[in-house]
């Protein structure tokens, strides 16, 4: 495996991680809400995506079809029923409640599905690569990053030239007076998490077909995505691509070591940018 | 005119005070009339004590809510394993030591996260943690992935007999609690603790007033990462095997303590103790429930922060107006 | 019946008592001025009809209807809208997106972007630009703009003259008396007494909370106002 290959394989990584990120980034810029079962949700939504795949033998990017809309209406009930509640009383509600979302989901698909790892089998898709000047590059891995690239072009269009977009921005300036707007300030993060969910599902099920998993494999992909979102820049979506790049390209370099330096790297290559650029690649000018 | 006068204690917080030294006398004198299985249970709810009232300090109080103290207490835990067999340093004199190490660890790391806000600020300390357990699990001299033990050797430095050993150990884990809830306790008397209910308070008010936030909430953390170093080492004094997965295990020394503050009431004294004796009442009665137990722990969490955010001592001192520990000061004729 | 009536309203922040039975009646097509000292309530009071502040159903009637305990979105629905205190532009959109933003309720009616940019043409050609860069008058225009997009009933506009310069201010209430034409109703609070008193029908003088003083505007001895303004 040469430098180039790894380079590749890293930043096709950052597909994925980047689509880690999306909800976690959602979450944040519309509702100011940092959600800690969001590794959990995206491990939630690949054992949903396992139980629509017994049930009907579909394969598992078809099964997307079943799990985005379940996840959905899912992040709407939770954000509706449960977090909204906590976005009043400063910084510990949001913090310890989705903390403690974290812990009960993990131990509820402890109890459901057992501790044993999970994969959900793609066929040849997982294997097949293609040439490119010379280098064997991974169908699947580019059909990920295609995905997350289609995503956040996806979301950039919903935010920029909708109406519902322009409804999320502006409650993420100004909740209050957005509010005196018109705007159903409990029903628009309902639906902030909703739409997070279906990135979150569609990270969940698409990881799922790459790596095994298991019930306790939520906070790790959480981490990922924060430290993707810190590299690129809090509040920018390409910046998130960017920033999940980087970690993917550092993990890749790490892992050419061992399993255990793969993960190590990322980390380190996230202290470093903390240390020299605490604002990440693309910050936002205002918080 | 009338002069006024500032008063620290209550009626009940003197009251209090006369109980809570009766109960350390008691429980000093546990080896005369206990057994070894009693010993280690308190043992451990006085490090698990000892754990809450740090992170209740730092969350509660200084507002810097961390998912990262377990890597203090492998640190600690470290500390004390690699000084005592690589150097044969006293295991005593080195657990004791887990306290400078964790000082000068703790400061290039909260240069780290300090640059991070609210539950970013939470999410990095994590991040530090794991990537220090990875680091560990890389570096052979600290036995690399499979961890170190303590010799029998060296433990028999603690005392030549078994019983000895678990005596002198035991009072060792009293003496932690009760030193750290001392260290905690006059912290907030001090005027740093005046600073920190401002800070808690509003941040920016109290910058406005002079206070140094930045430095204020620095003292904390490094303070709260020796201790918590401290009663890492411990904890692993008593179990004598460490790993990087067990040293730094957040389920362990987190998750768990986060809890029991939560529930017994974050940003209060008295919150930790119940939260303490709340979980470990739990654990006994819900033993055999494995995951059923973690999930009723989480599902009371987002109740208590949803309906009661004060948790039951909170519910307690409002409803009856009591302060156990005089960390208040009052205006008298 | 008059279009909003409000009955011993009182308001609350915490547990601070910022209005003690306010009764304040507006007819349809009225101008409203409240004026009164810093802290008297004149923007709680908006703000108590515009649901950012919680009081009970009856205390306020819009209509015939007790919407005292209806939540702010629902009362722009129902055809109150409100130019906020120090414009309160969202930052992160455009001139014309703060506009259509107004519409987010889905009223129709009179007001719509092409009305707007009749009104106040120097809108339409800074269109795309991000609406906190514009100058302060232009900035209340917006701002006033996009509480006309809901296309209300009753239009709240709390000190649209606050740091502006007095060129300015006479140029947006000659705008405003355009809308009042059309049938408008309006409440406005303002500090500029004399301001308040010209565009306004009648007015009401708030201090600490209450009502000291109501009257015609028309031709009201100015004298008179200064122990009902400051409670001297």
């Amino acid at each position: 495996m040469n430098a180039v290959q790894i380079v590749i394989q890293g930043a096709l990584l950052g597909g994925l991680y980047a689509l880690f990120a999306i909800g976690l980034s959602l979450s944040f810029g519309i509702m100011r809400l940092v959600n800690i079962a969001h590794g959990d949700l995206i491990v939630l939504s690949a054992y949903v995506g396992l139980m629509v795949i017994n049930a009907t033998g579909m394969h598992p990017i078809a099964s997307l079809v079943v799990v985005m809309p379940v996840m959905f209406c899912l992040g709407y009930l939770l954000q509706r029923g449960l977090l909204n509640q906590t976005l009043s009383g400063g910084l510990l509600p949001p913090l310890l409640v989705t903390f403690g979302l974290s812990v009960i989901i993990e131990n509820v698909l402890l109890e459901a599905f057992g501790a044993d790892n999970r994969r959900l089998q793609a066929g040849a898709l997982e294997t097949q690569s293609i040439a490119v000047g010379g280098i064997a590059i991974g169908v699947y891995p580019l059909i990920v990053f295609a995905t997350a690239v289609a995503a956040i072009a996806g979301l950039q269009l919903l935010f920029y030239r909708t109406a519902l977009g322009r409804a999320f921005r502006a409650t993420s300036d100004d909740a209050e007076t957005a509010e005196l707007m018109g705007i159903d300030n409990r029903h628009l993060y309902g639906l902030g998490l909703a739409i997070a969910m279906i990135f979150t599902a569609l990270a969940g099920v698409l990881m799922a077909i790459r790596t095994n998993f298991d019930p306790a494999a939520g906070p790790i992909r959480l981490i990922f995505a924060f430290e993707a979102v810190i590299i690129g820049g809090l509040g920018s979506l390409w910046g998130t691509l960017l920033g999940g790049m980087v970690l993917g390209i550092a993990q890749a370099i790490g892992a050419a070591l061992s399993p255990t330096w793969q993960i190590l790297a990322g980390h380190i290559a996230f202290l470093i940018i903390l240390i020299v650029r605490p604002s990440g690649f693309f910050p936002r000018t205002r918080d | 005119m009338t002069a006024f006068k500032v008063e620290r204690a209550t009626r009940e917080s003197r009251a209090f005070a006369v109980v809570l030294v009766a109960v350390v006398v008691v429980l000093a004198t546990l080896p005369y009339w206990g057994d070894s299985g009693t010993m280690r249970l308190v043992s451990e709810m006085a490090y698990y004590l000892a754990l809450a009232q740090l992170w209740n300090l730092l969350a509660g109080y200084a507002g810097l809510v961390s998912v990262g103290q377990q890597a203090f207490v492998g640190i600690g835990g470290y500390t004390l394993f690699y000084l005592s067999s690589q150097f044969g340093v006293h295991p005593l004199f080195a657990l004791a030591l887990a306290a400078p190490v964790c000082v000068v660890m703790s400061l290039p790391m909260a240069l780290l996260v300090f640059r991070l806000r609210g539950a970013y600020f939470a999410i990095g300390t994590w991040v530090l943690a794991e990537a220090l357990q990875l680091c560990v699990s890389l570096i052979t001299p600290l036995g690399a992935g499979s961890g170190m033990s303590l010799t029998p050797a060296i433990v028999r430095e603690i005392a030549p007999d078994r019983a000895g050993r678990e005596i002198i150990v035991y009072w060792i884990s009293l003496a932690i609690v009760v030193a750290v809830c001392a260290t905690v306790y006059l912290l907030l008397r001090s005027k740093h603790g005046l600073a920190l209910t401002a800070i808690r308070d509003s941040e920016r008010a109290s910058e406005s007033l002079g206070v140094d936030t930045y430095r204020t909430k620095l003292l904390i953390y490094v303070v709260t990462a020796a201790a918590t170093g401290v009663v890492g080492a411990f904890i692993f004094l008593q179990k004598l095997r460490l790993s990087p997965e067990a040293g730094f295990s957040i389920n362990d020394w987190t998750v768990v303590v986060i809890f029991m503050v939560v529930i017994g009431g974050i940003g209060t004294l008295e919150g930790p103790i119940i939260g303490m004796l709340v979980y470990f009442a739990l654990r006994e009665v819900l033993a055999d429930y494995g995951t059923w137990y973690l999930i009723l722990l989480g599902v009371v969490a987002v109740v208590i922060m949803l309906r009661a955010r004060e948790g039951i001592w909170g519910l307690v001192a409002q409803r009856f107006n009591l302060h156990l520990f005089s960390v208040r000061r009052y205006l008298t004729r | 019946m008059s279009l909003l009536q409000t009955r011993s309203l009182r308001a609350f922040y915490g547990d601070f008592q910022a209005l003690f039975d306010i009764d304040v009646t507006v007819e349809e097509g009225d101008t409203i001025a409240v004026i009164g000292a810093n802290g008297a309530g004149k923007t709680t009071f908006l703000r108590a009809i515009a649901g950012a502040l919680p009081c009970a159903d009856d205390m306020v009637i819009f209509d015939g209807q007790p919407i005292g305990g209806r939540t702010a979105h629902e009362i722009v629905r129902l055809g109150i809208a409100m130019v906020p205190e120090g414009r309160r532009l969202f930052p992160s959109l455009t001139v014309e997106e703060n506009l259509l933003l107004g519409a987010h309720s889905g009223r129709t009616g009179a007001w719509t972007l092409a009305r707007v940019y009749e009104l106040f043409p120097m809108l339409a050609d800074h269109r795309g630009r991000p609406a906190t860069l514009l100058s302060g008058g232009q900035q209340q225009m917006t701002a006033i703009g996009r509480a006309l997009m809901s296309n209300p009933r009753l239009l709240l506009c709390d000190e649209l003259s606050l740091g502006l310069a007095p060129v300015v201010i006479r140029d947006i209430y000659a705008r405003l008396s355009t809308i009042t034409n059309e049938g408008m109703t309006l409440i406005i609070v303002e500090q500029d007494i004399n301001r308040a008193l010209d565009a306004s029908a009648r007015f009401y003088c708030f201090l600490e909370g209450r009502v000291a003083l109501t009257a015609q505007s028309h031709g009201f001895d100015r004298t008179a106002i200064t122990s009902a303004y400051f409670g001297v």
